[in-house]
């Protein structure tokens, strides 16, 4: 951890601040002043292709910005990479909104000003944090579904996310066993599983749109 | 778009109202009978501790367990040999194979523990598949080839199975096997020259697909 950035350690924070708030309230966070600029998931397996709409736009927002200003010494093989898995965002954002149709929350405002974009550090740390959230959340989001067809759906994305994890540590830290999961996978070999409750107060601080999830269990 | 990612969206359409209302009815009907049994405290309790309680579940879900535990025998006994195969693995790989070698390992603990005595044994194996891939232990490319190929059909075989799992406590379980695969494969395909991932969406495989290009490597 202590050959992180600055910003990563500011991700954190934040992320903290975030979850003490939403634990003191015992809601889900609401950051917003006005309700009406709100996007509201909505309730079952609508809230939930909502919930990995908005962590898809979030990505595939994130992605867009570190190709077009590539951080300070960058490879052409590492932007090659990050432009990949781009593309897999958009792609995965795309394809939930046309599911959603009409029941689609907007398009969310971002804020990544904790980012630094010229730093490799600051950028590969914040993609390490966002996958691994992707891959904790579409796990624990499995079991509230419904539907069968969108169970697969959430499982041809979430592995992509899961390969994009592997791709972001081999960056930070070659072929070790952090490209296998390192401390994202415990000692029984599981993957992270984390309930929206705990996933959107960690995306919230990069998300200006207030996101409500009242109806999403 | 590619044909892919038609596939997928044949799954999802424009009504999704009416779809959801739709998948609703056939969750019910799927797991009406067994669902009963499956939001009892107990079971959710030994999901969750992965106690024994093969023999209270219902047995296509047993059955999908066993079907995994078999890959994950196969999984854990291919980086076994590996790992202990003097001069195979150049030493900058090494951490990374114990590791995909510890969590197969722990798969195959896990899975063993839910299922108790419903558990299958550990099938023999061969991982020349009759002598296709004689070099396996001795050559390092051939190695990380199989090791892909074993892990992105774990990744399609854990995939094709949770439509099964929908509305059983193991459900969660088996997700974060998913990933952690997915990890794997995402790992082990650049040592050989392949891209961590293929496409946007993965895609699933059957039971039969699955079994058939494992077949080979089981003796």
């Amino acid at each position: 951890m202590s050959d992180l950035a600055p910003s990563r350690r500011h991700v954190l924070k934040w992320t903290g601040v975030a979850a003490s708030l939403a634990i003191a309230g015992s809601v889900l966070p609401n950051f917003g002043i006005s309700a009406a600029l709100a996007a509201d998931l909505g309730a079952g397996d609508i809230g939930v292709l909502n919930y990995a709409y908005a962590l898809e736009q979030l990505e595939a927002a994130f992605y867009t910005q570190a190709v077009k200003t590539p951080y300070e010494g960058i490879k052409k093989s590492e932007l090659a990479k990050l432009k990949v898995i781009r593309d897999h965002e958009i792609a995965h954002r795309d394809f939930l909104k046309k599911a959603l149709g009409k029941k689609a929350i907007p398009g969310l405002e971002v804020d990544f000003s904790a980012i630094d974009f010229t730093s490799r550090a600051s950028v590969l740390g914040t993609a390490d944090v966002f996958e691994n959230l992707g891959v904790a959340a579409y796990n624990g989001a499995g079991k509230l579904i419904e539907n069968v067809d969108y169970l697969a759906v959430a499982g041809s994305i979430v592995s992509v996310e899961a390969r994009h994890a592997s791709t972001i540590a081999l960056l930070l830290h070659g072929f070790g066993k952090e490209a296998a999961g390192g401390k994202n996978v415990d000692f029984k070999g599981l993957d992270g599983a984390l309930p929206p409750s705990k996933v959107l107060p960690a995306a919230a601080p990069f998300i200006k749109t207030p996101v409500t999830a009242d109806s999403l269990v | 778009m590619n044909t892919q990612d038609n596939f997928i969206l044949d799954t999802i359409d424009p009504e999704i109202g009416e779809r959801i209302d739709q998948g609703r009815r056939n969750l019910f009907a799927r797991y009406a009978a067994p669902s009963v049994l499956l939001a009892s405290a107990p079971l959710v309790l030994a999901a969750a501790s992965t106690e024994a309680f093969g023999a209270s579940l219902p047995k296509d879900v047993v059955d999908v367990l066993n079907f995994a535990l078999t890959l994950e025998y196969l999984e854990a006994a291919f980086y076994k040999a590996g790992n202990t195969a003097s001069g195979l693995i150049p030493k900058e790989y090494r951490a990374l194979f114990r590791t995909i070698g510890a969590h197969e390992t722990a798969h195959v603990l896990l899975l063993k523990g839910a299922l108790g005595s419903a558990a299958v044994k550990a099938p023999k194996v061969d991982f020349t598949a009759g002598g296709k891939y004689a070099d396996v232990f001795t050559n390092f490319e051939t190695f990380a080839t199989l090791s892909a190929t074993f892990e992105d059909l774990g990744v399609a075989a854990y995939k094709g199975q949770a439509g099964n799992l929908l509305g059983t406590p193991v459900l969660t379980t088996a997700l974060q096997i998913h990933s952690v695969e997915a990890r794997h494969a995402a790992a082990v395909r650049p040592i050989i020259g392949k891209p961590s991932s293929d496409t946007a969406f993965d895609k699933p495989r059957t039971k039969k697909q699955v079994l058939a290009a494992a077949t080979p490597f089981l003796s």
